[in-house]
């Protein structure tokens, strides 16, 4: 009734507005259209680096690297901004147009859902750099209170009664993503079988009384609000807790086995050329190989793929175990998203009540 | 300006400036407000009603729907009755800071909510200042469903204070009086004279509240468990599913939150009407 | 009210008045009001405070000498400096169209300026990122033209505009309506144009209301969250804004900088209350009696 009402003030304004629209046209413009002159103007050799949650303080030092690299070799000045956040709502922004000229995610089949959404990003991503685009890899391990109150040695102690698990959402988060699938893999291992394995998740999601959007917020409910009992984590993740609240709260267990994780990068090749900065966005990915970024990954607790450059200490630092790749196991990484995370999948049907 | 073609529209008055500010005004809201909404709509429709319906019966979307309604009305209950007591006190009584209270009030207004959200994780954390105190009580407030209903009051306490002030300044001495010298206990005065005219403000305030709590974000994610089933609120699925690339869904959620903002808004005009009619005031 | 209630309070008169409670009542609900206030609003913002000097004034000010976090604030001002100018033209517009004349529809078109007040900051992001994101109704076009909306500022004004549409209008249509047409009818009579009417005689009889919907405005706009974040893309020193600010130093254990940057915010509502709180004592007559409606 209030709709027809409004519809019928506006038929009879109608022919009134035309002699005034130029009039209300120009003060929109005066006002809207200044907008885009206002906006921040795109200068050159300025790289946007979209990344997932843990990366923020590996980043600031690779970038810091990088740009000084670069200056030394060009003589230009380059500036890199970082964005971070749960992977896989930073695929989202670059699916919904965020002009990324690199993407540095927390696992594969997020590269995978932009390349399906915007063909931004060439299908054969994975073969553009070396090792599968991988320039570093990680794992999981779990990060407890000290003394470990609950005497948590592996796996099998988070599906435990009583046992409070903190893990992100696996379905933003990447880290959460290779937290689900280092439990379902090393119970497949154990067990030989997807039912156990289902059964083995589905009870260590029973103990999971928080689940943040990423890894980031995860480890801040465990660390900072002193919630749960242990924090399946990124490795670089859980070191970085040591070095930031001190080694006299927390202590980092190590399973018997864990996931390789794989976080990899591309080339947003949508992008680069619209903006001109494909030879700088290349040479980033590039740096990312070096020796000097290399060792910067190991200083950061990732696990560099060239390790003779590392320093030792850094690399003594890491645990020694047993990794699996979930691959092996599971197949294609359309596969593996598809059957654990997309609507429907195993994540969804393990959290009904 | 003033010409035959829009008398009919409008009243006829001697000031100008009807038609461009009349124009401006829709095409203002028309581009910035009811353009995008629409867009949302269309988008969400564009799966039509099974789709639709498929979407918010969906478990875990059911979940987040239900559990934003049932805080929300359980939070901008609280904040109504303690917000009706809050004006009477503030309006009726003088204590020693009794302005700076009032002044106070407004702060969940002004406070922007990202920062009431930390600041209420960090205070009702089980390390926090309260949560410590509640603690041994067993009782846990930050990253429950119960850490919503705080953050939900917070943002809610202002609007019943606020549309209730107004009423009870309005009432006057007489009428007490003469239920007093009828032999009415003060009781009895309070609870059948000077409660109904205030009603319709306590209504008015809870559904301002109410509209409020079941869209807020900033405050609730820092204070929620953001727990599927248990502690995730419908704007924090539609961010999920945004994340998720599930577009659909996450228009769906929203044009049912947009749907219920509207009818909200419709019931707050309502209530003003019947008070109108009813009181002879607002 | 306040005279009859100080008087009230008196302790001299033994007998009891008829239009107040018994004073073991009042004290009760004085405890009662006070610490739900202390509980619920008071703390909050104290606690800010008290994790902002965690590390005394020096680790306090650390907070400011970041790139980022003074890119954040330049982005936020820049961003209210937009949009709230651009909601007191609309807002004065309107309300104009609104309170001096009548017309058909009228309560609908009030409504439809309301509902940004009760639509989910989330969904105020969103609606903006399906019309001009990528995927968006306009993402193509914007795209090949290379301009840019959503993940850059235009976006985030456009986001920051909706949440804070009705607050100056709100504010000033019941206002200009209590005040009717008269003067401005004289004026226009004694020979005035309409725009001078309006600058002489509209203006002041609405200045305090008008300056009170601003600041309120302005509160909201630099310190929305929600719908800010679904449209900003998070990229540190370019598209981050106070708020969003906030949230990544607190996701990067510097909670001490997280709650430092946040008393800015906490400090800018503080300065917003008192001065709302001035103008009600000293112009409140010109408010209008709907505050909040």
């Amino acid at each position: 009734m209030h709709g027809n009402s409004l519809e019928v003030a506006g038929a009879k304004t109608s022919s009134r507005l035309r002699s005034v629209l130029p009039a209300v046209g120009l003060m929109v413009l005066g006002g809207v259209g200044l907008l885009p002159l206002t906006g921040p103007a795109s200068a050159q050799s300025q790289l946007l680096n979209v990344s997932y949650d843990p990366t923020r303080e590996l980043y600031r030092e690779i970038n810091q690297a990088f740009a000084d690299d670069w200056k030394a070799k060009t003589g230009e000045t380059v500036s890199i901004r970082t964005s971070h956040g749960g992977s896989g709502a930073q695929a989202r922004t670059v699916i919904d147009g965020i002009d990324a000229d690199v993407v540095t995610l927390g696992i594969p089949s997020d590269i995978d859902a932009i390349v399906k959404a915007t063909k931004k990003i060439p299908t054969d991503w994975r073969s553009k750099l070396p090792n599968n685009s991988l320039p570093y890899t990680s794992t999981v391990v779990f990060l407890v209170r000290k003394g470990n109150p609950k005497a948590i040695k592996d796996w099998d102690d988070l599906v435990k009664p009583g046992v409070q698990v903190i893990t992100p959402n696996p379905k933003t988060s990447a880290g959460g993503r290779w937290n689900f699938l280092a439990a379902w893999g090393y119970s497949h291992t154990k067990d030989g079988s997807a039912d156990k394995a289902k059964e083995f998740v589905t009870a260590l999601y029973k103990n999971v009384p928080v689940l943040d959007t990423g890894a980031r917020g995860s480890t801040v409910t465990f660390a900072q609000r002193g919630l749960g009992d242990v924090l399946p984590a990124w490795e670089n993740e859980a070191f970085l807790v040591l070095d930031e609240f001190g080694r006299d709260k927390f202590e980092i267990v190590v399973p018997t086995l864990s996931i390789l994780a794989e976080p990899p990068v591309a080339l947003v090749e949508g992008n680069v050329d619209g903006k001109g900065t494909r030879k700088v966005a290349e040479a980033f990915l590039g740096f990312l190989y070096t020796d000097k970024a290399q060792a910067i990954f190991a200083k950061h607790h990732y696990r560099p793929i060239k390790s003779e450059a590392a320093k030792p200490e850094d690399l003594a630092a890491l645990p020694n175990l047993k990794l699996f790749t979930i691959e092996s196991l599971q197949g294609n990484w359309d596969d593996i998203q598809k059957n654990n995370f997309d609507s429907g999948g195993l994540f969804d049907q393990i959290s009904k009540r | 300006m003033a010409s035959a073609s829009y008398l009919r529209l409008k009243q006829a008055s001697v000031l100008p400036g009807f038609g461009v500010t009349l124009g401006y005004t829709l095409l203002y809201l028309g581009l910035l407000v009811l353009l995008p909404l629409g867009a949302l709509v269309v988008k969400a429709s564009g799966i039509g009603i099974t789709g639709i319906a498929a979407t918010a019966t969906d478990p875990r979307v059911a979940a987040a729907l239900e559990t934003s309604f049932s805080i929300s009305l359980l939070a901008a209950g609280v904040a109504s009755l303690f917000g009706l007591l809050i004006a009477w006190v503030l309006t009726r009584y003088d204590f020693p800071g009794r302005k700076l209270l009032d002044a106070i009030v407004d702060l969940p207004f002004a406070l922007p909510t990202a920062v009431a959200g930390i600041a209420l994780a960090a205070l009702y954390a089980p390390n926090g200042w309260v949560g410590s105190l509640l603690e041994p009580l067993g009782l846990k407030v930050a990253y429950t469903p119960l850490g919503i209903f705080v953050a939900l009051v917070f943002i809610g306490l202002p609007f019943t204070v606020r549309t209730v002030q107004p009423l009870i300044t309005e009432i006057e001495n007489e009428l007490e009086e003469a239920s007093s010298t009828l032999g009415a206990t003060r009781w009895r005065t309070l609870w059948s004279v000077l409660l109904p005219p205030l009603l319709p403000g306590v209504l008015t305030g809870f559904a301002l509240a109410f509209a409020r709590a079941v869209g807020e974000y900033g405050s609730v994610i820092f204070i929620a468990g953001n727990l599927p089933y248990v502690s995730e609120i419908a704007p924090l699925l539609i961010v999920i599913k945004l994340s998720e690339y599930d577009y659909t869904g996450a228009t769906v959620i929203a044009t049912i939150m947009l749907a219920i903002s509207f009818s909200v808004l419709l019931l707050i005009n309502l209530i003003q009407a019947w008070s109108r009619k009813r009181f002879g005031y607002v | 009210m306040s005279d009859l209630s100080a008087a009230l309070a008196l302790p001299v008169s033994s007998q009891q008045s008829v239009v107040t409670e018994k004073k073991p009542i009042r004290w009760l609900a004085i405890s009662i009001a006070l610490v739900f206030l202390l509980l619920f609003l008071v703390l909050p913002l104290v606690v800010v405070f008290v994790e902002a000097f965690r590390r005394g004034l020096e680790g306090f000010l650390a907070a400011f000498q970041e790139a980022d976090a003074l890119a954040a604030i330049r982005l936020t001002m820049t961003v209210a400096a937009i949009a709230v100018p651009l909601n007191v033209v609309f807002g004065l517009m309107a309300s104009w169209a609104i309170a001096k004349f009548e017309f058909k529809g009228k309560s609908l078109l009030i409504t439809l300026i309301d509902l940004p007040f009760s639509v989910s900051p989330v969904v105020s992001g969103l609606i903006y990122l399906l019309l001009f994101g990528a995927q968006g109704l306009f993402g193509p076009w914007l795209m090949a033209h290379g301009i840019k909306i959503a993940f850059a500022l235009p976006g985030i004004v456009l986001a920051t505009i909706f949440v804070t549409f009705p607050f100056v209008a709100r504010q000033l249509i019941p206002l200009m309506q209590e005040q009717g047409t008269a003067e401005e009818e004289a004026a226009l009579t004694l020979g005035a144009s309409g725009w001078r009417t309006f600058l002489k005689v509209t203006l002041p009889n609405i200045k305090w209301g008008l300056l009170y919907g601003v600041l309120l405005c302005n509160a909201r706009a630099m310190g929305e969250f929600g719908a800010v974040s679904v449209v900003s893309g998070h990229i540190r020193g370019l598209t981050n804004t106070i708020p969003l600010h906030v949230e990544i130093l607190y996701n990067e254990y510097n909670f001490v900088a997280a709650f430092a940057v946040s008393s800015l915010l906490a400090g800018l509502a503080l300065v917003t209350l008192a001065l709302k709180s001035f103008l009600e004592w000293r112009h409140g007559a010109d408010l209008a009696s709907g505050t909040h409606r």
